[in-house]
């Protein structure tokens, strides 16, 4: 079953009506959002729009179900951006669902993830209480930060009904170097190398068996000194290399998960360079490491999770199983707030 | 045994109760506060933390956690009848690994070593509170600690990945990792800022950031504060996004100058600011940045031509909050935020509030983020003056939320602010913190009375 919430009182009402609830922006992440037995399905698609934007003080509100593409629409026409790159946009994730599952793109490695530009919330509790966590401002510090609690909350504590972030300027021209290493080894070399540089780099990918990708904003003069310096360096590594002119269409692409659309399960699994040995041991499918090896989004089958799960792999499934999350939030932390928050269980976890 | 034997037969010779020994410890840098704590403890590693909330826990017996007691707004204040838990002595960097660009510490390491260490690889750690040669990663951590280069890499909750907490009720939760990005609830996020209240970090995962290859400094002068103001909304709207932008006024020039003689310009107001990256694309943004400050009507600029000269412009700035406390025998500092395009109205008001309260206030502040810094001057000898700086602090406070901004952009709430939380807050707003509160420690031991305002009204 499913209600549809498209206004406050509607979202305080439909959480006092229904004693199992999961918040839904439109399903691009199914896993999360499809209702269990037993739950009834929020639709928030229509609590939708943004609510203020003033481009000079890089911040803007929204109702938590407006879909990202229309977010990017209106910063585009101020030369803005959601630095945190949020996936999926082009198949209609909304704010709150990305806030929810916690998720950001390959852009991610200019200026940081969802958490490092999520300022403020407004969210309905499990009791129906409208509670408001951060602020609407760049810099804040005031009271419990209820806000970075959400995100990749999975919507355990409440339903997200407005959203506050931050953005920043975006670069005047891009430019994309794809470099072909001769092994991992040497990807990971390279890449380690990387990302000990001052690069400034927009996106740093690893796409495997062994190439990376590298996307650079800035001024066009510039970006043309930079990319020279970049091939030198990585020619030391027996890099081919290949320079993306209009890189646009490509990012956006990546930023949707195409590479993962014919596997059954899709899965994100946080990383570090020096497990990318490892996790290539795993039967894992399409796949790609983004933000100089921090995070990993796969595709796989059943024996791929199997295997993600026995070696101890924090990890959560956007897509194809039921069970999202691995491992459960700490107990002595986690309980307690949940308890606080949602103390009947209203929502998904825990 | 009583709680103090119980106290030193964990920590022996580590317990300090005699009144010389616990005189430092009985306020921070907010020094119009000031309680005695019933004993302070020095433990020298988490299994001794833990031992302590444990017996805390016990006994019922308050606790604040102590860094080196820099907080302006009484953060770490000691609660009457209860302990201090003074972590200096826990100042060892446990792991810094520059393959994966972190630094796992504990919660006495001094800010500035982190970056010290991580020097040798190119890497730094990002947020620098003025503090930095002092403050602590712990109550970095607590306050959610900025500095002059926030803007664009953040604060300190943008630079833990993960953390080791002992609860109120001693258990011990690890939250985080050490990854960018994670899954499940941001639980090591929604720590950081919550000032204490929930529990001690006795490990931090902090992420290192590259050092950048190229700065561009520049200080640019101003007849009046407003013109300095709209120079940044300037630089903003020209899609620039400067390391930082910081502005002084007279009252903080002449002061800085007095002290450190960094050799700035006399002028009603000076901005500082940095372009940092990769070389060609500072000295293409340089160019613009020129051109913007030459708009702006700034009638002395000055670049640093070298790390020294850079260094020498910094000097002022960093110095600036201690040379204004010597022009006076005392003073408040409130750090209230408001949107950026209202800095040039919320600065004409904080004059004015000063000439009706018959008060000196200096600023000093990161414009870049709208985080005003404005120091209120006063005599505590004199009878009610301290009284009537709390009263303009207070409405500068009120101030900054009416036009949009919060309360505190990085020193927190502590016990100077509380009672302005209402100002800010909806009543639900706060009585979910004290579930949360509740929650985690029942009994309320872990710095009572911070925060959270005694009465929440409504509801
Ligand atoms: C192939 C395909 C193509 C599509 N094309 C289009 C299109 O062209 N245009 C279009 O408009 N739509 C399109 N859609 C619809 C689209 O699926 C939804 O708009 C989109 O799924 C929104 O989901 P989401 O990413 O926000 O996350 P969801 O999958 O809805 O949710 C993710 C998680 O967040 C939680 N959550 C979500 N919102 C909140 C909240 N406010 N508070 C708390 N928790 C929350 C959920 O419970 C879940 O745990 C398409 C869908 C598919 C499958
Ligand atoms: C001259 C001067 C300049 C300053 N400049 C800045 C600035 O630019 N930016 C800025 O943000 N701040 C600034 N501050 C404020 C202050 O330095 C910061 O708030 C700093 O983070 C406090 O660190 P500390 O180690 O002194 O902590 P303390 O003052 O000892 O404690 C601060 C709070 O943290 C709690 N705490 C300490 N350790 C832990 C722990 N391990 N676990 C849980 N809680 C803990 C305490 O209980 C207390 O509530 C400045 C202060 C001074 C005096």
């Amino acid at each position: 079953m499913e209600v549809r919430a498209s206004t406050l009182g509607e979202v305080v009402e439909a959480v006092r009506a229904y004693p199992r609830l999961r918040p839904k922006g439109g399903g691009t992440k199914p896993a999360l959002s499809a209702p269990r037995e037993g739950e009834v399905g929020l639709n928030l698609s229509g609590l939708s729009g943004i609510l203020e934007y003033t481009p000079e003080e890089f911040v803007f509100t929204a109702w938590a179900g407006t879909p990202i593409a229309e977010v990017e629409e209106a910063l585009r026409a101020h030369g803005q951006y959601l630095p945190f790159h949020p996936p999926l946009k082009g198949k209609g994730a909304t704010l709150g669902g990305t806030v929810a599952a916690g998720l950001s793109g390959p852009l991610r490695h200019r200026y940081g993830g969802l958490r490092d530009f999520l300022l403020g919330v407004r969210f309905v509790d499990g009791e129906g209480r409208v509670v408001r966590g951060g602020g609407k401002v760049v810099k804040n510090a005031a009271g419990f930060p209820f806000h970075r609690l959400m995100v990749g909350s999975l919507g355990a504590f409440g339903v997200m009904v407005e959203l506050s972030f931050k953005v920043f300027p975006y670069p005047r021209a891009t430019r994309t170097l794809r470099a072909k290493m001769p092994s991992l080894n040497e990807a990971l070399s390279a890449l380690e190398r990387l990302r000990l540089l001052p690069l400034d780099l927009l996106a740093l990918d690893l796409v495997p068996p062994a190439t990376l990708e590298l996307r650079l904003g800035g001024f066009p003069k510039s970006l043309k000194a930079r990319l020279e310096g970049l091939k030198a360096l990585l020619a030391q590594g027996g890099a081919q290399t290949e320079v993306l002119e209009e890189d646009g269409a490509h990012w956006e692409e990546v930023r949707d998960l195409r590479f993962l659309e014919g596997s059954p399960i899709w899965v994100k699994v946080p990383a570090k360079p020096q497990e990318v040995a490892r996790l290539e041991g795993l039967p894992l499918g399409p796949r790609r490491y983004l933000d100089g090896g921090e995070v990993l989004y796969a595709g796989t089958g059943p024996e791929g999770l199997e295997a993600l799960r026995r070696a101890g792999l924090p990890h959560l499934v956007l897509k194809g199983a039921e069970d999202p999350l691995y491992p459960p939030p700490p107990e002595a932390f986690f309980t307690k707030l949940k308890r606080a928050l949602d103390p009947r269980g209203c929502f998904p976890l825990g | 045994m009583g709680f103090l034997e119980e106290l030193k037969a964990l920590l022996p010779g580590r317990v300090l109760t005699h009144e010389a020994a616990l005189a430092p410890y009985e306020s921070d840098a907010l020094t119009a506060y000031r309680k005695r704590p019933l004993a302070v403890v020095l433990p020298e590693g988490k299994e001794e933390v833990v031992a302590v909330v444990r017996l805390c826990h016990r006994h019922g017996v308050p606790f604040v956690a102590r860094g080196s007691g820099t907080s302006l707004s009484g953060g770490s204040l000691p609660v009457e009848g209860g302990i201090v838990l003074a972590l200096n002595r826990m100042n060892r960097i446990l792991r810094l690994d520059p393959k994966a660009r972190i630094a796992v510490v504990e919660p006495g390491v001094v800010n500035l070593e982190v970056s010290r260490q991580a020097a040798p690889f190119g890497l730094y750690y990002a947020p620098d509170p003025s503090s930095q040669p002092v403050s602590t990663i712990g109550g970095n951590v607590a306050f959610n600690s900025g500095g002059a280069h926030c803007l664009k890499y953040g604060m300190t909750a943008n630079h833990v990945l993960g953390l080791e907490v002992v609860t109120p009720e001693g258990e011990v939760v690890r939250l985080g990792g050490e990854s960018l990005e994670g899954v499940g609830p941001d639980l090591h996020g929604f720590f950081v800022g919550t000032e204490g209240l929930l529990g001690v970090a006795v490990e931090i995962t902090l992420r290192l950031l590259p050092k950048p290859e190229a700065y561009h400094t520049l200080l640019a002068a101003y007849r009046s504060l407003e013109e300095a103001g709209n120079a940044v909304s300037l630089v903003i709207r020209r899609g620039l996004l400067p390391g930082a932008m910081e502005i002084m006024d007279r009252l903080a020039i002449e002061a800085a100058e007095k002290a450190v003689r960094a050799g700035y310009p006399e002028a009603e107001a000076l901005l500082i600011v940095e372009l940092e990256g990769p070389k060609e694309e500072v000295a293409e943004e340089a160019q613009v940045l020129e051109e913007v400050i030459r708009e702006s009507g700034a009638y002395a600029v000055r670049v640093a031509g070298s790390e020294a000269e850079r260094q020498a412009i910094w000097k002022g700035r960093k110095a600036a909050f201690s040379a204004v406390g010597r022009l006076s025998p005392d003073y408040l500092v409130q750090d209230g935020v408001v949107p950026r395009s209202r800095l040039g109205e919320a600065l004409r008001e904080i004059q004015r509030l000063s000439q009706a309260h018959g008060l000196r206030v200096a600023n000093v502040f990161h414009a870049g983020d709208g985080n005003l810094h404005p120091l209120v001057l006063y005599d505590g000898k004199k009878p009610e003056e301290l009284e009537r700086a709390e009263a303009l602090a207070g409405e500068i406070l009120r101030l900054c939320v009416r036009l949009g901004g919060s309360l505190t952009g990085e020193h927190g709430i502590g016990v100077e602010k509380k009672a302005y939380m209402p100002e800010m807050f909806a009543p639900e707003d706060l009585l979910a913190m004290e579930r949360v509160k509740r929650a985690l420690d029942p009994k309320g031991l872990a710095n009572r009375g911070k925060v959270l305002p005694e009465v929440v009204h409504g509801g």
